[in-house]
Order: C-alpha cells, then structure tokens, then sequence
C-alpha cells in the first residue's frame, strides 16, 4: 500500500501549462486495434479489453494512407501498437508496408504468435534493409507475479510466445512495468535478465516503463493527484527534446492523437491527417506530469 | 572556427576519421595509410578519448599531423567540465560503463588539450566532386544522435539534407560504418570508427576516403586499419581499465553499450 497522506501535503500547482513544440516528426505510432485486447490487464492505461470497442480497428487502407503521407513528411521510424496489435488481422501487410520505409517495431503481449505466425514475422525482418523488433509486454518471472496482473494462465502463454519467436530467430524486447519491484532497482533488472536468459534469450534485452495512473491503473492502486500537473513549469531545451511529444505522433482509427498515452483522451486529439497535428501540445494532461518527471518514453 | 555560412573548401581526396577513442595505435596507422593514399587533408569527427588508454596522445597526433576536427560529445563533455559524456545512452547499463571510460579520460586529458577542444566547431562544411558535405559527430541537428544503417531511413535522410541543404552528411559516434545513398550520390557516409572494430569478430578498425569522380560526384572508400591491437590491449590493462574493453579490442566483439544498438545491429553481433 501508498503512503497517501504525505502526497496530499504537497501544494498544487497553479499558472500556464508549458507548450511543447513538435521540433520534428520522427516517430510515428499506429493504434492498429484501438482498446480492442484479448486480456484484460489490472494496470492498462487506457483499460483495453475484448469488450473494449471505444476505438476500434484501424484498417490496412488507413494505415498506408498515413504511410504515404508519413514519407513524404520524412519520419524516422514507426511503432504498431493497440490494444492487441495481432487482433488486427490486417497486421502482416501492415508491417511489411512499414517495413519497406523504415524501421518498425510492435508492441504486442506475445499470447497470439503461433509458430506460423514467427515464421512470418521471420520473413518481415529477412525481407527488409531495416530493424524490424517485436516487443514483449510481462509482469514478472512466474505466474504468481504476472498473472494477478495479466490474467490467470497468461504467463504461461506469453513465454510460450516468446521462445516461439526466439525459435524464429527473432529478439523480442522484453517490456516490464514498475508494477514489479524487481523492475525498480539494478539486482532486480539483473535477475530478470538472468530469467530470461536462462529461458532461452541468448541477448536478453529489457525495457522498464513507468505506470501511468489512469485507466484501469487507477482503479488497481490511485490515479493522478492534483499535486501531480506541469502547470507553472518551465522546461529548458533539453527537457522539450526529451519529452516524446516534441518529436512522435499517434494515429487510430478515429484521426491522429498527440503521443501514445494520450489516445483515449479528447484533450490528445491533433486532427484527422499528421499534416493537422505538426503543432504544439499544452501539458495539461497529469499523464504529462509522469513523461517529465520519470522521463516516460514510449519508444524502446 | 569554420563558419558553416562561409564558402566551403573544395578539395579533391579527404580521409574522415570517426570516433578515436584513445587508440592512438590505430589513430597513426590511419595517418599513414592516408598519407600514402595521397589525401588533400584529413578531419577527424570527434570523440578523441574513451575507452583507450593515454588519452592525450590520439590529441598529439591529431595536432602534429594537421588533422582538422570537429567536435564530438566528449570534446564538448570535456571542454565544458561536464560530469559524464552525453554519450546519448538510456540504459543504465550502458551508461554504467560509458562512466567508467569518461571519468579516466577525464583525469587524463590535459586541460590545455581540454581547452582545445573547447576552441573546435560542431560542423564544417566541405565541397569534394561538385557534392556539399556536411560534417557533423551524430547527426547534423544533434551531436549525440545515433544514425545507424538500420534506423536511418531514406525518407529521413531525405528530410534531413533538405533542413541542412547539404548532398552528404558525413558522421561518426555509432562506431559501425555504412552508407545510404540515391542514384545521384546523395545521402549519409557514416564513418565508423578507429577506436574498436565494428562489433564483427575482426580486430581492424575502419576510416573512410571520399574523392572527386572525374565526371563529378563522390566515391566513398571505407578502408580497414591493421595495427597493434595487442599493444593497445596491454596498455589498456596497465592503465586499468576494464577487462570488457580489452576484450573488444582483442576479439572484435563489443561487450558493453550494446543496449542502444538497433535490433539488426545487435543481432549481428555475439553479446
């Protein structure tokens, strides 16, 4: 359990929420299927589930639309994310869109790749000039841990998926959230990579993220408090670059949204095409309070 | 200081060396080979120290040979007294031996070489067969940006000769050297380095020479530098560091900052 009263202490903020520019349009991310997701995890952000229909799937039309319109703009590199990304059963041509002009990665809980579907994604990364990376989302190393969170018996599946992706001769990143204690300090991030070693990852590789307290996250432990805002800040050069906004753009099925977090919010919305969307963003969201204080990026 | 609004050199034949990293070993076998090449001038793109010994002798080489430079993310992390090197990590890992090599480059970098650094630009500007070049450490709107063959797109680059109104970006700070480039010449040389080998189980390092085409245009060399490695790794053990640096140096496999390499640079290597 939190300490709750000691936050409460803290004064909220008052004045204008800092505008962050779009210096440049590097990364751009695809709500490829909306909040539609075959689990149900305790601490999802934007509360995906089957049930989960208030953004739906994007189809392979709207995605090369933005493609094409991403080239032209000179972005660096994209990210597939939901949801469930392997839900959306346009994916494969998707990726392999993505894939032909620059460097793409997916965001996945690793549940729905059979054999098959690695012998695929196998071909992807064969078939082109650029880095194609698979990223997988777990909560721990035993099914004690990760499946109060992920559901029960998910454990299991996701690290069926993995090795299934190992045999393919595919790295997956490995993504743990700070709902794990382990993930906090250095021995903990040691003795996940040992786990993953030991289960057949010949180069472990691991991302941290921090939680965001919203969506089914607030109801698991708290969500923002009004301490928790930007408003009154001022953020130097560095700190402008560093935040993901100055440089990403997310696009769903309903238009394009400011980053990744911001998806489900009328306040992240940017406009229906990326040439709408090249203008600043005000950090009014608390979401924006985790990006700058934890250094929150989405990009692996 | 070389202003970037100023008319650019035109020059026949460059050799551009990437990142130094202290192997003075290599740094003057690079010279050599250059000079018998018949180069008009040499340039270094910063990064002279980390990870190898002596530091301030790759900066006595360069200034004896005429080497121009430009500054890399240690020359500015040095000249400026900054307490680690802006390397551009973001794990801790990595960043855990990166401090480690800035903090004995630091103390053993003279501060009159410390100043001198500080005294390089960040770019230059030269013109070789009719084609801009724009020299730069990490890329030309950020000196720690990694531009790596997998992640640097050609829409990308597209863009960004565009921004800088340049035909080639010549970089360095990835230490693996390629180059992406249209029918016309036009795109990114990244250089490599001639600090450790390019995480490929061989023990040379790598610079690159770009001439003039008769008709026009640019021919880009990537040339393999042979030298005493095996000196270079008993300096390294005498003046303590780290067994994981010696062993890149005498197996040609990187062992450590291997988080921030791209999944299709990482892969191609052991660890």
């Amino acid at each position: 359990m939190e300490l709750v009263t000691l936050p409460s202490l803290m004064p909220t903020p008052t004045g204008a929420f800092p505008e962050v520019p779009l210096l440049a349009l590097d990364t751009l991310w695809f709500q490829v299927s909306g909040t539609i997701c075959n689990l149900r995890c305790q601490h999802c952000f934007i509360s995906c589930g089957p049930d989960n229909h208030r953004l739906g799937m994007m189809s392979l039309e709207q995605v090369l639309g933005y493609l094409e319109e991403a080239r032209d703009l000179g972005v660096r590199e994209y990210y597939f994310t939901g949801g469930e990304p392997f839900m959306n059963r346009e994916l494969v041509p998707m990726l392999a869109q993505a894939l032909a002009q620059g460097p793409t990665s997916v965001l996945t809980n690793g549940v729905l790749i059979k054999a098959e579907t690695a012998a695929k994604l196998r071909g992807l990364q064969d078939g082109s000039e650029y880095s194609f990376d698979l990223r997988i989302s777990m909560d721990g190393y035993d099914a004690a841990t990760n499946d109060p969170i992920r559901g029960a018996g998910t454990f299991e599946r996701i690290m069926q998926g993995i090795l299934r992706l190992a045999e393919a001769g595919l790295n997956p990143v490995i993504t743990v959230t700070e709902a794990l204690p382990d993930a906090q300090t250095r021995e903990g991030r040691g003795r996940f990579l040992e786990f993953l070693r030991r289960a057949g990852l010949t180069q472990p590789r691991l991302k941290i993220l921090p939680l965001l307290r919203m969506g089914a996250e607030a109801g698991r432990q708290r969500g923002y408090a009004p301490w928790e805002s930007l408003a009154g800040a001022h953020l130097t050069e560095d700190e402008l670059r560093a935040l993901q906004c100055s440089s990403c753009r997310m696009v769903s099925a309903v238009g394009v949204h400011v980053c990744p977090i911001l998806v489900d919010d009328p306040v992240g919305g940017m406009g229906r095409r990326l040439k709408d969307s090249l203008r600043p963003f005000a950090l009014a969201h608390p979401a924006c309070y985790t990006c700058k204080v934890d250094g929150l990026s989405c990009t692996t | 200081m070389h202003d970037l609004k100023a008319a650019p050199a035109t020059l026949g034949k460059v050799a551009f060396f990437g990142g130094i990293y202290s192997n003075h070993l290599a740094l003057e076998a690079a010279i050599r080979l250059a000079r018998t090449r018949g180069v008009d001038a040499m340039w270094a793109l910063g990064d002279f120290g980390a990870f190898g010994p002596h530091p301030d002798r790759s900066v006595e080489l360069l200034m004896e040979h005429g080497v121009q430079a430009i500054q890399g993310n240690y020359e500015e992390s040095l000249s400026t007294g900054a307490e680690d090197c802006h390397c551009g990590y973001t794990d801790p890992r990595d960043n855990h031996y990166a401090q480690i090599s800035y903090d004995y480059t630091f103390e053993h970098t003279s501060d009159a070489y410390k100043r001198w650094m500080g005294t390089l630009p960040k770019a230059a500007r030269l013109e070789v067969g009719g084609q801009r070049l724009r020299l730069c450490h990490g890329s030309p709107r950020q000196i720690n940006e990694f531009l790596w063959a997998s992640n640097t797109p050609t829409p990308f680059i597209e863009r960004m000769l565009k921004d800088e109104d340049a035909d080639l970006v010549v970089c360095t700070h990835t230490g693996i050297h390629w180059q992406r480039r249209d029918a016309d010449g036009r795109g990114v040389v990244n250089v490599g380095a001639l600090g450790r080998p390019p995480n490929d189980g061989t023990t040379n390092v790598w610079f690159a020479i770009l001439s003039a085409r008769p008709g026009g245009g640019v021919d880009v060399e990537f040339v393999p530098v042979h030298y005493e490695h095996g000196l270079l790794a008993r300096q390294m053990a005498q003046e303590g560091l780290p067994q994981e640096f010696i062993e890149t140096i005498e197996t040609g496999w990187w062992t450590t900052c291997l988080e921030i390499l791209p999944a299709r640079e990482r892969a191609a290597g052991r660890y």
